[in-house]
Order: C-alpha cells, then structure tokens, then sequence
C-alpha cells in the first residue's frame, strides 16, 4: 500500500514539473510572439510611412522634393527645401546657444556644485524636459516673441553689415524658434553630458591634482579629454530632438514656406510644416504625401543623427542602458 | 622664502573666470525653468475657478467660452489607455529582454528597435497611426483610442529600457536561489524577479506616462480633439494639449487665458506625476 | 644604468594630523617625521589609515567630498596647511605616485612626462630634454624612445607606473609620495620600480604606503607601523622587524593579524 502511494506521489510530481516546464516554453513563446510583433510594428512603420510618400516621390522626384526651392500647395508643388533649410537653421542655433549652457552647466554641476546641491541642481534641470512642448509654445508666442522684439530689431540695425542679421524684422522667425529649441535640447545635453562627466575615473582626475593643477586644470587635463566623445554625442542626441520638435516650433517660426533672409525672417520646418497643414490636406492627394514624406525625411534624418551618436557613445566606456535610459527620462 | 612655488596669477585668475562661466552655465539653464513655470502660474491661476474645471469649452468665440472639463478627463482617458496598453507590453518586453532573450538576436534587433523608437520624433509616430488607421485602407476615422495607441508607441521604448534596467539591476544570486528550490522560471520571474524590481518599473512607468501626457503632435492627426464631453473611445476626444494649441492660436484674450490655465493644470499633473517617479526611485536607491 | 644627480632633499615633519570622512577619522592625531633623503615606509593593515595619512601630506585627502583635515604638516618648516598656502603649490612641490597607474591614456607619453612642466609654466623644464632625462631616471627611455608621441595607453602597466613616477619628479619636487606603487604590478615590475626608487632617493625625501612587510624591509631606512589611524611605532626597518617594542608591531611583523 505504501509503496503505491509514494509511486504515485513520485509520479504526479514529476506530472506537476512537466506541466510547470511547458508553463515556462508557454512564457517563453508569449514574449517572443510580442517581440516579434513589436519588430514587425517597427518594419511596418516604415514601409507604411514610405509606401503613403510614394505618390509625392513619383510627381516630384526624391531629389525634387528635398532640394526645389518651391513649396507650392495651391499649385500642387513641393518641393521641401525651405522647410529643409528652416529645420538646420534652427537646429544650429538651437545648438549654438543650447550646448555651451547643457555641457557647462553638467560640468558645474559633477565638478564643483556640493554634493548635498548636485542631485537637485540636477532634478530641476531634468524637470526643465517636463514641460510639454505646447506650453514652451504658448510661453514663446505670448512672453518670448513680444519680450524679444524690440531686443531683435536693435540687433538687426545694429549689426546689419552681419550677414543673415540684419533686415526687417519679423515676430515668430528662426531665432526664437532655434532659442525655444534651445531650452528644450538644454535637459537632454546636460543630463548625459552629466552621466557621461560623471564615468572620468577618480584616478585620472588625481593623477591632475597631485601635479599641482587647478580645478580647471584637471579638467581641461584629465575630465574632458577623456569625455570628450561622449558630450559630442550628447549634442548628437540634442539636436535629433530639435530636428524632430513640433508644436513649439510651429506656434513661433510664422509657417512661411520660404527661405528667410535672416534669422529674424519667418520661416517652416519639416515637423511644422505637418503638424500645420495636415488639416488641409485631402487624404490620398499629393499634399497628403508630401506631409508624410516630410515626417519620412525627419525620421531619416533623426535616426542618422541618433545613429551617430550611439556609435560614438559606444566607442566610449559609457554604459548604453545608462544613456538610453537618459534619452528617454 | 617659502619652499612652494606660488602658483602663477593668471592661472588663477582663469581657474576663477571658467568657473564663473560654467556657473552662468548652470543659472542660463535653469532661467527658463523659473520664467516659463512662473509665467504659466503668474497667467494661469487667474483663469482657475470652479466653472473652470467643471464645464466643457463650448467652441464659442465670444459669450461663454466653458471651461475645460472634457479636456482633463480626455487627458485622463487617453492617456490613461495608453499607459495600459504600453505599460504592460514593455514590461513584458523588458522580461523578455533581461530573462529570456538575453543575447540572442532576436533580443538584440528589439534593442536595437527601441533605441530607434527612442529617437524617432513623436510627430512621425502621429503620422504613422493617421496613415494606417485614420486614412488607412481598411480603418478611418478620428478616434481616441488611436491617439492612445501612438501614445502607447511612444511610451513603449522608455517604459521597456526602464524595465531592463531595474530588472538587471536584480541581484543574480537572487534568482538563482529560488531557482535551485526547484522554482520554473515563470514562477521565479512572477514571485521574486519582479516584485524586486517593482519601485524601478513604476519609477519607469510613471516617468513614461509624465512625458507622453504633454504630447501634441501625436494626438492632432489620431484623436483631432472635440469641444464636448465624450467617454466614447471611438470618436474624437478633447484633450489638454490639443485644447492649450487651439487657444493658443485664437486671437481673443479670454481664450488665451483658458490656453494658461489648461497649461497650469497640464503642468501640475505632469510635475506631481515626475516628482512621485523621483521619489519612488529614490526610495528604492539604498 | 642611469645617473642620478644627488641632491639635499627637504624634512617633513606631521604634528598631531587628524584626518576626518565626515565625522568618522580615519587619521587620530599622527606626529611623525620623514627625514630627507630617506625612505620610510607606513605599513598596516587595510582600513588602518596610511593611505589616509600619505594623502594628507599633499593635500590631497581635503579634495575628497565631505573629507576634512587637522593639524600641521611641516615641510622645511612651513607648514602646508598654512592660511596662505595654496594647496596646488603644495602639490607641485610634494610629488605623489598612486597605487594603480593613472597617466594620461590619451596623452603621448612625452606629453604626459611634461604635463606637471607645462601646467606650471615652467618653459626651462617643459624640454623634450628634460623629459628625456626624467625618463632615462625612470629607466624608461630605451624602451619608449622610439614611440614617445604614441598614447600613454599603449605601454604595460609596470611601464606606466614608471612613466607616473618619470611624470611626478620631471615637476622636481622635494617629496615623492607613493601609495602602494607596486600593488598593481607583476614581480618583475615590482623589482624594477624598488631598484628605481632606491636610486630616488639620492634626491627625494620618499614615503612609501605598502602592504608588503618583504617590500618595505628591502627597501625601506625607516619603518612606521600604523594601527586604527593612530601611529604605534617608528624606528629604523631592521628594528621595527627585529626589536619591535609594542606588542601589536609585534604581532603584525610576525604575521599573527591583519
């Protein structure tokens, strides 16, 4: 009798571990069915997006609609390169006035601010990512614009022998929106400047210490040589979000399809321009497809820019998790 | 004379000047904080009062304008399906990448898909969704849930890589013990491996819904936006930012100072949200 | 070999330093001298403060976050600490060697020979000569004459140690600290950078943290004995080894703990 009973026992639990087994092969094939779906979302995407820009590709021609002066909607043309021009002018300025305030302000920050002040100083900066980019657009069209006006005009009869400075002046143009771009790309530059700042091995920065250096020594000697690849591709990073910045930047550019003649011009970008004129736009026309193939060439030129900096972070010691983690915070 | 050599003026001089500039540095970056947080108080607080928050914007332009009730509630919904539809498939994802997958290629391209989606602007994520399922060949139409998908697009990669990271961040040893118990895996990764990461993944989750509830760009092609209260899923729905970007645009005062006080109250939802994310992560940090 | 130019190095005297992590103090008051152109050795077991204790003596500890420093360290009679003294014209002048080799990676080697130099802006030694001579003192030269604009990075460990070591005295100081120079090396190098600092201190007061009692009885004048951040004992090596007076030298030098 006992016997039976322990055989059964033996074999009902082996029965369970089985059971648990193909518990864990069902887990297994669940998360892989999800994964996989995911990688077909991420192909789709796209296909879909390219296959919906087809049409404005075989009236204009990809180098038509990237290089032709003439965004026409009424006439059925478009060809995006104001919109091109207007996204690098205020990427660049963006960048001009956004990279040296993020990378000096992540050098204070890990270098001299005090330990007790350096994870606030930091968390404020992280809240300035928090602000929806509709609300930078509300603050910029009714406190920025206004505030900043005569400030331009100034400049622009002041240094009008400047090339791209001088001339009329116009409310929403390329500076405010590269200016508005600027705060924005300020807590993403910072963050991962700091994170990269932060992996300088102590020894190095001791090895400038004990020669006799000053503070600004050691970085100079030790901190920036060795992070230098890093901050760059934090600045890569930086400008893939200005590249692809919407709402704020179509409230403060003046949606004028042109080439402006200064920075203080209006002007488009390639997110403006979509998230402006989609509302026009007759599903399936030329116009339809020529928005999606503005958001095609934004998604191109945001995932080379990101490429970049991915390789050069890489290159670097700085964990992947760690600064994706930062992209995305 | 004194045996060290004293170090030279302009050395000094320098090593004060750089570091005054990098703390304009710091004070540049944190200008913009100040004024626009300020601005938004300063212009919307006034807009508050209770018809504020318990009417619905009528669409008038002079008269009764509303409030913007639908416009919080539609944030609510349509966030709030976003958040359930991304927040348990990356986590999942995330399982599968630190417990399953690990190395093999299949895991790998999924890194390298959610590094993309990491960067990809979230217009072109709105483009996506408007393209398939609002001009699409076999769907169209405006509708809230599809704004909440091309939210939950844009949520899945941050709520995954956070997923990976507190799961990593889960000693081995722990696993290994309850797995020489005898424990199957599932049970190991459903009884201890998550639970131990749980602070990291709602530090994740919450960090993710804060950036996603502010999104404009995707929600104008997908969601389009609505004046009236609606709790319907399939039909266009209002929302916070979409309500802020039309007010923004009328030329009337009084509906500008509705755009400040629906930023006041955006504000304040995604400030309160990031802040209890920095907290749960801090708490967890020991 | 090499020649090296005999020189009168300075004395440094430490009276009662205390070294404090915040509130813990790791260093309880340590008066102790280091006379010129000797070496002594600070042994003790890890976590006893003489890594604490060496870095006190450029200044070095205080650049730790929350670390803080007390009482007076007297170099030719002036102490560091001084209200007037500049911490980095303490370090020019007090040269310190690390435990794990930290050059420049990026850095050529030449460069990282001259770098103390150039800081400093002293033109007369930021020469490719000086650095020539700094390292043929290191015994270096042969092996990286041909190859000083490659990276730092390039060379073994034992050889960035020496180039650490050719880095610290290009500056000239009057002191070389070393904390634990040979940890991180094979014997071999270890061998070599004991020989090398032998010769060093025809022109160098050394101290020298180790945790190797052989390292320190070969090549050591005088040994300290440190024990929970207090200084139990110092005397000439071969007594501390042979005739310790207190019992826990005693027992250490014999191997009982630590």
């Amino acid at each position: 009798m006992a016997k039976t009973t322990s055989i059964t026992n033996t074999s009902s639990r082996a029965l369970s571990v089985a059971r648990e087994w193909s518990a864990d092969a069902t887990l297994r094939l669940v998360l892989q069915v999800f994964a996989i779906a995911l990688m077909a979302i991420i192909v789709g995407f796209f296909v879909q997006l390219a296959l919906m820009a087809a049409p404005v590709i075989s009236s204009m021609g990809v180098a038509g609609f990237l290089f032709d002066n003439n965004w026409d909607v009424a006439h059925e043309i478009f060809g995006a390169w104001p919109l091109v021009v207007g996204t690098v002018i205020t990427s660049v300025i963006a960048l001009i006035i956004g990279v040296p305030v993020a990378v000096s302000a992540a050098i204070y920050i890990t270098e001299f601010a005090p330990a007790r002040l350096r994870s606030t100083l930091a968390l404020l900066l992280d809240l300035l990512a928090a602000i929806p980019s509709v609300v930078y657009g509300l603050w910029g069209v009714f406190v920025l614009i206004p505030t900043l006006k005569p400030i331009e005009r100034w400049v622009a009869s002041t240094f009008d022998f400047v090339p791209f400075i001088g001339g009329a002046v116009n409310g929403p143009n390329y500076f405010v929106a590269g200016l508005i771009l600027a705060i924005m790309i300020i807590p993403i530059v910072s963050a991962i400047s700091r994170e990269v700042l932060s992996t300088v091995p102590l020894a190095e920065k001791e090895a400038a210490l004990a020669l006799g250096a000053t503070r600004i020594e050691v970085i100079r000697l030790a901190v920036l040589p060795h992070s230098a690849a890093g901050i760059v591709s934090a600045v890569m990073l930086g400008l893939g979000r200005a590249i692809g910045e919407t709402i704020a930047v179509t409230l403060v550019i003046g949606n004028a399809a042109i080439i402006g003649q200064s920075i203080f011009s209006q002007g488009y970008t390639l997110a403006a321009v979509v998230a402006n004129e989609f509302g026009e736009a007759e599903p399936g026309s030329v116009h339809s497809a020529a928005l999606i193939a503005a958001g095609v060439v934004l998604f191109i030129l945001t995932f080379i820019v990101n490429a970049t900096a991915r390789v050069l972070i890489m290159r670097r010691t700085v964990k992947r998790v760690s600064v994706a983690d930062k992209v995305v915070a | 004379m004194s045996v060290f050599i004293a170090t030279s003026r302009r050395r000094l001089v320098t090593n004060v000047l750089i570091k005054s500039l990098l703390l304009a540095g710091v004070i540049a970056a944190l200008l913009p904080l100040v004024l626009v947080i300020g601005y938004v108080f300063a212009k919307g607080l006034p807009a508050f009062s209770a018809d504020f928050f318990l009417t619905d914007p009528t669409g008038a332009f002079f008269g009764d304008q509303g409030g913007i009730r639908s416009a919080i509630i539609g944030t609510f919904a349509i966030v709030g399906l976003a958040s359930l539809i991304a927040i348990p498939t990356g986590i999942a994802l995330a399982v599968y990448l630190n417990e399953i997958g690990k190395k093999s290629k299949l895991a790998s391209g999924i890194r390298y898909g959610v590094d993309i989606l990491t960067g990809v602007p979230s217009i072109v994520f709105g483009l996506f969704i408007y393209s398939v399922l609002v001009i699409g060949d076999f769907m169209t139409g405006f509708a809230a849930w599809k704004g909440s998908l091309a939210l939950a697009l844009l949520m899945l990669p941050v709520v995954i890589r956070a997923g990976e990271v507190s799961l990593a961040m889960v000693p081995t040893t722990l696993r290994e013990a309850a797995l020489a118990l005898g424990a199957p895996r599932w049970r190991v990764i459903l009884f201890v491996v998550l639970p131990s990461a749980v602070s990291g993944l709602v530090t994740g989750s919450l960090l993710a819904i804060a950036r996603t509830a502010g999104e404009t760009a995707p929600l104008l092609f997908t969601v389009l936006g609505a004046q009236a209260l609606t709790m319907s899923f399939v039909e266009p729905m209002n929302s916070l930012p979409l309500q802020i970007f039309n007010d923004i645009r009328q030329p009337n005062p009084d509906l500008v100072t509705r755009a400040w006080g629906a930023a006041l109250t955006l504000i304040l939802l995604i400030l309160v949200t990031t802040l209890i994310a920095r907290f749960a992560a801090r708490r967890n940090r020991i | 070999m090499t020649t090296t130019i005999a020189k009168k190095g300075m004395n440094l005297t430490v009276k009662n330093i205390q070294a404090f992590y915040g509130e813990s103090k790791a260093v309880k008051g340590v008066s102790i001298d280091f006379p010129a152109n000797k070496i002594t050795a600070l042994i003790g077991p890890s976590g006893c403060g003489k890594s604490t204790l060496v870095r006190c003596l450029n200044r070095m500890h205080e650049e730790g976050s929350s670390a803080s420093v007390r009482g007076k360290v007297l170099l030719n009679e002036e102490n560091i600490y001084g209200a007037d003294v500049d911490p980095v014209s303490v370090r020019r002048t007090i040269g310190m060697v690390f435990q794990k080799p930290n050059p420049f990676p990026t850095m050529s080697i030449l460069d990282n020979v001259l770098a103390g130099p150039r800081l400093s802006g002293d033109r007369a030694h930021a020469t490719r000569k000086h650095a020539e001579q700094a390292l043929r003192d290191v015994g270096l030269w042969a092996e990286v004459k041909h190859k000083l604009n490659r990276p730092a990075a390039d060379l073994s460990g034992g050889q960035q140690q020496r180039l650490c070591i050719a880095r610290a005295i290009a500056l000239e100081p009057e002191v070389l600290l070393m904390d634990e120079p040979c940890s991180a090396l094979d014997p071999i190098s270890t061998q070599r950078i004991e020989e090398l600092v032998l010769r060093l201190k025809k022109r160098f007061t050394i101290v020298m943290v180790t945790h190797n009692l052989q390292q320190a009885q070969r090549v050591a004048d005088r040994t300290a004995f440190m024990l929970d951040g207090e200084l139990i004992e110092v005397a000439a090596t071969s007594n501390l080894f042979n005739k310790p007076k207190d019992s826990r030298t005693k027992k250490y030098v014999t191997g009982q703990f630590g």
